[in-house]
């Protein structure tokens, strides 16, 4: 399982309760809505009427809470170096590594690794080294846009649910539960079985299944945001509902939705590199990582584990190292505000 | 537990209700589709909304629509091949829980120490890798490999489900391939519902009344995490069956998953969605029953908001 959705589902007791904290089921590994703090409130020295969002001080960027969660955890330095090294191993190997991945080489074909191809060819005579370069450009880049996509589209989901409340939230949520309950995996395939796969169909496609989970945890911290001083304040001063969502609610779960931006995208990057197993994924003669492995199961029982390792260690790399981040970056968040 | 009970199912019902209107939707775009005979080429031109009450009595009546490529109406090919799928992921789901709850109970017992990393790092990496590659690269290494020619490449091909239950040679990769990735996913909640009992009072009580530490991981850890446990179990039905859907598709395995694979590729609309429905109405009631179970099992749920 899980190559789709690996991600733990949230384990509330009831999906329309963000509940009282539960002993016993607090979340796994995956998404545990940090906290109910204020994200807000960290940085300033609490001086007397503050409650105006705009005195409070703006949520750190994503790339200083990167830092800040790699210098305080290991794990998540650890992979975000392992980030970092396989993106440039993808952009700028190609550079370096110059390889013909468009023609047919059939005298080339299913080589073993030997010196001239490190990792040996594929069935079509192309060099493994250079494909693995190649499909990871694929796989990151569809994977990054999907997950962010999905996390938005999740975000403002929630959000809206969480602050608008009564029926619009219970309507809302429970479409979000009848999207969870079909496995995402099938849903992509008839989508891309109706839309032909481009990578711009593929795109849409995962973050169409994939922003549910984003919208339950960025739901349940906007039911909490919505009572806040500051949030009833923009009410008081004639703001509109939305302007309370977009500048107020959503920017306030930044927190959570940045933790669960980096398990989107692995999340992503799995649902990619499945279809394409499936051989319903980004098509030949373009490829990703799991383009490689539907191209070495064909001729599996021949054993040219080759055509199949490599590409496979490239997928669960980037998607532990994704995980990593994500999990430094909660439990950074978790410090800050001052909770365990 | 009346009123929990009552709002749940009305929730599920809402649920299902909305997972057949997905399913239509989804139908609605696919071309072909009243071709295929599951709109009803009277039906083509009405109302969308007609449309959809036309086809839901069709489905209330347990016509699924009919697989023209097949040449079979849906409801006999999820006869024929939704037992196996059951077979595959509830043989699956037992061995990953039988061994993912001791090991994230020794995590928690070790937190920190050299087993719980060790283990630690084992989970991570099997979180990351998708079954595909494990399940291939087990193929590689224990069914192709002419030193070791321990197990088929391919799981049970014989009609019925006998074989499914029997054939131990043709079905340990898929089950192994399909339990580890599960086991991965349970163990990790496992460690952290561990952790967390661990540190409450009842624990801190036990001890100080002078239980053991076996008794105390037995009646009180054991018994308060596995709870939650269950309930993950309920509620990663979908991920299951996306995950039994891979594994048949690598180990050829005619089950549910496989069905579905094969009229993905051959554009054969009423059978991807026939099965799509069953699948996902099945998912709703399994998360109900999820829910349900816990607030039997956990007061504190049924009582905890209006």
């Amino acid at each position: 399982m899980t190559t789709d959705q690996v991600r733990p589902a949230t384990p509330e007791p009831g999906p329309a309760q963000p509940g009282p904290a539960q002993p016993g089921a607090a979340a796994p590994g995956g998404q545990l809505a940090p906290v109910r703090g204020s994200r807000g409130r960290h940085a300033g020295p609490p001086a007397a009427n503050q409650s105006p969002a705009s005195l409070l001080p703006a949520p750190a960027s994503l790339g200083r809470r990167l830092l800040a969660a790699a210098r305080s955890s290991p794990v998540a330095a650890a992979g975000l170096i392992i980030l970092i090294a396989m993106t440039v191993f993808c952009f700028a190997g190609p550079l370096i590594y110059h390889t013909d991945q468009v023609h047919v080489f059939l005298r080339l074909a299913n080589l073993s690794p030997r010196s001239g191809h490190p990792l040996g060819t594929d069935g079509e005579g192309d060099d493994e080294l250079g494909r693995l370069m190649v499909g990871g450009q694929a796989s990151l880049l569809v994977g990054a846009a999907a997950g962010v996509l999905a996390a938005i589209l999740g975000s403002l989901w929630g959000a809206v649910a969480g602050y608008a409340g009564g029926y619009l939230d219970a309507v809302m949520m429970r479409i979000v539960d009848a999207g969870i309950a079909i496995p995402a995996i099938v849903v992509l395939l008839v989508l891309v079985v109706i839309y032909r796969p481009s990578e711009l169909v593929l795109i849409l496609a995962i973050a169409l299944t994939s922003w549910l989970s984003t919208a339950r945890l960025v739901r349940a911290e906007a039911l909490t945001l919505r009572t806040r001083e500051y949030v009833q304040m923009v009410r008081v001063m004639g703001g509109s509902g939305l302007r309370a969502v977009l500048r107020h609610i959503t920017p306030n779960t930044a927190g959570t939705i940045a933790v669960n931006v980096t398990f989107q995208i692995a999340n992503a990057i799995l649902l990619l590199a499945t279809l394409s197993y499936l051989g319903l994924g980004i098509q030949a003669p373009a490829v990703d990582w799991g383009g490689m492995i539907f191209q070495g199961i064909q001729t599996i029982s021949s054993g040219y584990w080759w055509q199949i390792v490599p590409p496979g260690l490239a997928i669960m790399l980037v998607v532990v190292a994704f995980t990593m981040v994500g999990d430094g970056l909660r439990d950074s968040a978790r410090r800050e505000s001052g909770r365990r | 537990m009346t009123a929990y009970l009552a709002r749940r199912v009305l929730q599920a019902a809402a649920v299902v209700v909305l997972v057949t209107l997905i399913v239509f939707a989804l139908l609605h775009l696919g071309p072909g589709a009243s071709q295929a005979g599951v709109v009803g080429a009277g039906a083509a031109r009405r109302e969308f909304l007609l449309q959809y009450l036309s086809w839901l009595g069709q489905v209330l009546q347990g016509n699924l629509g009919f697989s023209a490529r097949l040449n079979e109406p849906v409801s006999t090919l999820l006869a024929a091949s939704l037992p196996r799928t059951l077979a595959l992921t509830g043989i699956s789901t037992l061995i990953a829980l039988a061994v993912a709850i001791p090991a994230g109970i020794i995590q928690a017992v070790y937190r920190g120490k050299a087993a719980d990393n060790a283990l630690r790092v084992l989970t991570y990496a099997f979180y990351g890798l998708p079954s595909f590659v494990l399940g291939s690269v087990l193929i590689l290494y224990f069914a192709v490999n002419p030193d070791l020619h321990l197990f088929g490449a391919e799981g049970p091909q014989a009609p019925g489900i006998g074989a499914v239950l029997t054939d131990w040679r043709d079905m340990t990769l898929p089950v192994a391939t399909l339990s580890l990735a599960m086991i991965a996913l349970f163990s990790r909640y496992m460690r952290s519902a561990a952790i967390d009992s661990l540190d409450e009072e009842y624990v801190e009580a036990a001890r100080a009344r002078g239980a053991g530490q076996g008794r105390v991981l037995a009646r009180h850890v054991l018994r308060n995490s596995l709870v939650p446990v269950v309930t993950l179990v309920g509620l990663s039905i979908p991920q299951i069956l996306g995950g039994a859907l891979i594994v048949e598709s690598l180990f050829n395995i005619q089950g549910a998953g496989w069905q579905i694979w094969q009229a993905a590729q051959n554009h054969d609309v009423p059978v991807i969605l026939g099965f799509t429905l069953v699948i996902g109405i099945g998912a709703a009631i399994g998360s109900m029953l999820a829910d349900i179970g816990y607030a039997v099992l956990d007061p504190r749920v049924r009582y905890a908001r209006p």
